[in-house]
Order: structure tokens, then sequence, then C-alpha cells
């Protein structure tokens, strides 16, 4: 059987400044700021129209090809592009008062309540969306006294929910003990559903398949749902897959810190190669818990607060059409146990070894796409350009081998690369915010083939210093040509 | 330079991770008394 290919690609982003103060960093910082904090935070949150008109948004959901920001000037968030769609070529940026709407339909445990003005309001916002007239948006409609909302969040440990500086309701705890089971941490994990829903079913969309024809799926977000025997549960795949009728499929959650989504489409494809499924969905929800993570270099360096979007990301493998790009699965590079951490060592485990395997030098591949994380968000709290730094690091590995001079590293970082346009989301931003652009690139015969490499922090759970990540490389279909 | 010294290695995922530092160091002579790979994204 020949390798699979990647049938459909999905990419949303769901603007939530309300929610930017319960990101992590936010969160802690407000807490123990001596000064108040929120105000100074609320100050630099963008406008939808902003976010919208954002140009490595706008890349993002495919209406701008990442090479496209070459041509634009910086700061980006200087120079908007002006009357930008909300909608684009792969999924949508989304407003917070439709996500209000999606956080409810999601909601099977009540764990939200609306304040009884907003709960009509958020559900008529989404039924005025063509996009989602088939759904049952009748559950969306409740709402309570804000008497009541004020005593859950006093009392009962429920989180106020803002928008525009309004309350419009609360979300609770749904256990007085279980600290897995708190607010924050349901509020995070309702959010990785919700978004995940939504780019899943522009992914069905997109693929013009119907629910029922999934047979599994594979969630690859940053998130922990369990209880208290059992932290990272997960499953929620399962529960994004229900949202909308794939009744025919069941999944589970691949767990790999910010390498999860390539761990997830090699799992799908392998999958599928063996003939277990057919059509696999790997998605990936958005991460409350990166919302604002720079946000204090943003607002040192006076420029709005950049991290205000949830990602989502899907992906449909599927058998062989024809047509797409394949997936060549003899390329995929791992980083194993022994490998050694420093960053040749991983560079050689992701990208030489696997080009060496399937007879391609490093030149050979027209595009990498590595760790996408959008520099103007990590630059300014003194993250450094993540992209250029691993495409200077693949650059070298072209030296190393002498297959270019070292003064030609800025012409392969600029041929063979792009400028990072991701929101930091962790899983988001690893490699596959790309895929879409470069399976239509191969398609369209602007491009062979690319290769997706990227890492995992997997340190930062403190059960081993080892680093991480895996890789695969697309081509053209042979039986295309 | 390092030789006898003690070292606390902190190091970044997209940069050079704590371990790798800690090869060096130790090559040079001095103890990693503290390694730790973070990940500033």
């Amino acid at each position: 059987m020949s390798d699979p290919i990647i049938r459909a690609c999905a990419y949303v982003l769901v603007h939530v400044p309300s929610f930017v103060r319960y990101g992590s960093k936010p969160t802690r910082e407000i807490v123990n700021s001596p000064e108040p904090l929120l105000p100074t935070i609320e100050k630099y949150l963008r406008s939808f129209e902003e976010a919208v008109e954002y140009p490595p948004n706008q890349v993002f959901i495919g209406n701008l090809h990442p090479d496209g920001l070459n041509d634009i000037k910086q700061p980006w968030y200087k120079h908007l592009l002006k009357g930008a769609s909300r909608y684009g070529v792969y999924g949508e940026i989304m407003p917070e008062e439709e996500f209000f709407g999606l956080l409810k339909l999601a909601d099977d445990f009540d764990l939200i309540w609306f304040e009884k003005g907003y709960g009509p309001f958020f559900r008529q916002t989404l039924e005025d969306n063509p996009f989602w007239k088939e759904m049952d948006l009748g559950k969306i409609d409740r709402g309570v006294d804000m008497e009541q909302i004020q005593k859950k969040v006093e009392g009962y440990g429920s989180l106020p929910l803002y928008h525009h500086g309004q309350v419009v309701g609360c979300f609770h705890r749904h256990h007085d003990q279980d600290e897995s089971l708190m607010a924050q941490v349901l509020m995070e994990n309702l959010m990785a559903k919700a978004s995940g829903a939504l780019v899943l079913k522009h992914l069905l969309k997109r693929a013009n398949i119907a629910p029922e024809e999934i047979d599994f799926i594979l969630s690859c977000s940053e998130e922990a749902v369990g209880d208290r025997y059992n932290r990272g549960g997960g499953s929620l795949s399962k529960a994004i897959g229900e949202m909308y009728g794939c009744v025919n499929a069941t999944g589970c959650d691949i767990k790999a810190f910010c390498a999860a989504p390539i761990y997830a489409i090699i799992n799908a494809a392998g999958l599928v190669k063996s003939g277990v499924f057919k059509r696999v969905v790997v998605v990936g929800g958005g991460c409350l818990a990166k919302l604002g993570m720079k946000f204090k270099g943003h607002v040192t360096n006076d420029m709005p607060i950049l991290e205000d979007v949830l990602g989502g990301i899907a992906f449909l493998v599927a058998e062989d059409d024809g047509e797409s790009p394949i997936i060549r699965l003899d390329s995929v590079g791992k980083h194993d146990i022994g490998s050694g951490s420093s960053q040749q060592n991983i560079m050689e485990s992701l990208v030489l070894k696997p080009l060496d395997r399937i007879g391609k030098k490093v030149i050979d591949v027209d595009k990498y796409a590595t760790e996408m994380h959008n520099p103007e968000v990590t630059v300014p709290s003194g993250s450094g350009n993540v992209p250029l730094n691993n495409y200077r690091m693949i650059a070298a590995l072209a030296v190393l081998r002498k297959e270019i001079d070292r003064s030609e590293i800025d012409r392969f970082v600029t041929e063979h690369g792009m400028h990072g346009f991701s929101p930091t989301q962790g899983h988001v931003p690893a490699a596959v915010p790309f895929l879409g652009h470069a399976i239509d690139a191969i398609k369209r015969g602007e491009m062979r083939n690319a290769m997706f490499v990227s890492k995992g922090s997997l340190f930062l759970g403190r059960m081993s210093q080892l680093s991480d990540g895996m890789s695969f490389l697309i081509e053209g279909n042979p039986k295309k040509h | 330079m390092f030789k006898g010294k003690k070292a606390i290695i902190l190091g970044e995922r997209d940069g050079v991770p704590g371990p790798a530092i800690a090869a060096c160091i130790k090559a040079a002579g001095a103890e990693a008394i503290f390694a730790v790979t973070e990940c500033f994204v």
C-alpha cells in the first residue's frame, strides 16, 4: 500500500482578549503584583479587527503565504492588512462573543452559567453565523441572575467570565476538593475542547466529508483532562468528535508536549498505511494557559499583547488519493533517547539521518517548517527569533556537509525557511502551521517537497532532562506525475 | 578558567540545552551542581 496523504488541513484562531487575564503568566502576575496590574493588561488588549488584520494571523488561516510577510514592513502590528477577512482558506478567526456560545455548546456538565441577558445574546450571535445553522443552539439561551453568579464566585470557587470589561457569567468547579476539577483547570480543558471542535468543523467542511465517515480521532492538544486519581486521563479526542457527530469514530490523545502534532500525524499515517483505519483526524485545540505568556515584554515595549488568541489545528490523514502529496513514512525522523542533547545532535537526528535514508541532501528540501513562533511575540520578551535560530542551525548542517558555503547561510534561510507566524500556543507552532500552505504549493507544482521538524520540551515535566522531537517529509504524489 | 569551579546551568530548548552545556563544563574541569533546560516559548 502506498504512503498515506494529508487530505485536508484546517486552522483557526479564537480571539479571546477577556481570557488573557486567565493565562498562566497573567494569573500569577496579577495576584503577586504590588500594584493593580489588570488595568495595564486591559489597556494593551487588541480589538477583534486588529487581530483579524494582523498579517501573521492572516498567514495562519491561509489568506497570505508565509513568504508574503517578507513584503510587509515590520512591526507587523503597526502595518495591518486593512479589510482582511476573518475567514480564510483554511478556517477562520472567531470573535469572543461567538466563542462564548461555542463554549456552552461544549459544556455537558453545566460548568458555565451566563447572566440571563447574555445567554440570548451569545446564542443570537452564533445563530447569525450561517456556519452554525444546523446546530441546536437552545442550551446557550439559559441564564441566571447576577446575584447567583456573584454567590458562586464569592463562595463556591467559580471564576467570573468577562466580555468587554463586563461580567457576563461564571465558570464553575466540579468538585470542592479535587484540584483537577477546579474551575481554572476545567475552563482550560473546555476551551481546548471547544476550539478543537471549531477547527474539526472546518476540517470536515474543507475535506467535504461527513462526520460519520471518520474512523479515529487523535487529539494533540495541550491540556490535562482527568481527575485526582488520573490527572491526565485524556480522551479529549472523543469529546471533540462527539460535538460533531463523528458517531463511527473513537479516539485517544497523544501527549508529547509541543511535538504532539507531528507524533499524532505519524501515528495517524501508520494506522492508515497498515489498514487499521481509513480516515484519521488529528486535532489540536487551543491552550488557555499560554495566553499572555509574554505580556510583560509587550507592555514594556508599548505594543499590543499579541498572545490573545487560542490556536486550533486539524488534519485529515487518509489513503493515497493519487493527487495529494504523500507523507514519506521512510523519512520519519526521531530524537532517540541515546541521541545526545546538543542542537547538532537534535538536528542530525531529525534532519540529516532521515534525509540520508531517503537519499536527499539538505538543499534538496524546498522548504523546512520548524518551530514557527511569531518573532514579534517572542523577541520583545527576550526569547529570540525561534524559527530563525532553527533555520540557521539547519543551514549550519548544510555548511558542515559542504553543500553550501558559510557565506550562503542567510540565503539558505530565505530560500528554505520563512518568517514565523504562529501564535505561541505550544503545540500549535510546532512545524504544522505550514502544512496547508505546503500541500497546496506542491499540488500547484510550485514546490516539490517540504520537511516538518518539531521539538518537544519533555524536560518541563521534570521526569527527564532529555530533549525530544520528530520530523517527516511530504512530497508530490508520484501517481500525479 | 572553569577547572575546579561549580556551575549552575540554565539551558534553553531552542538554544543550547542544559545537558549539552553540562557536558562542556565537565570537559572543562568544572562540576555542574544543577542543570536544567527550560522552554521560553
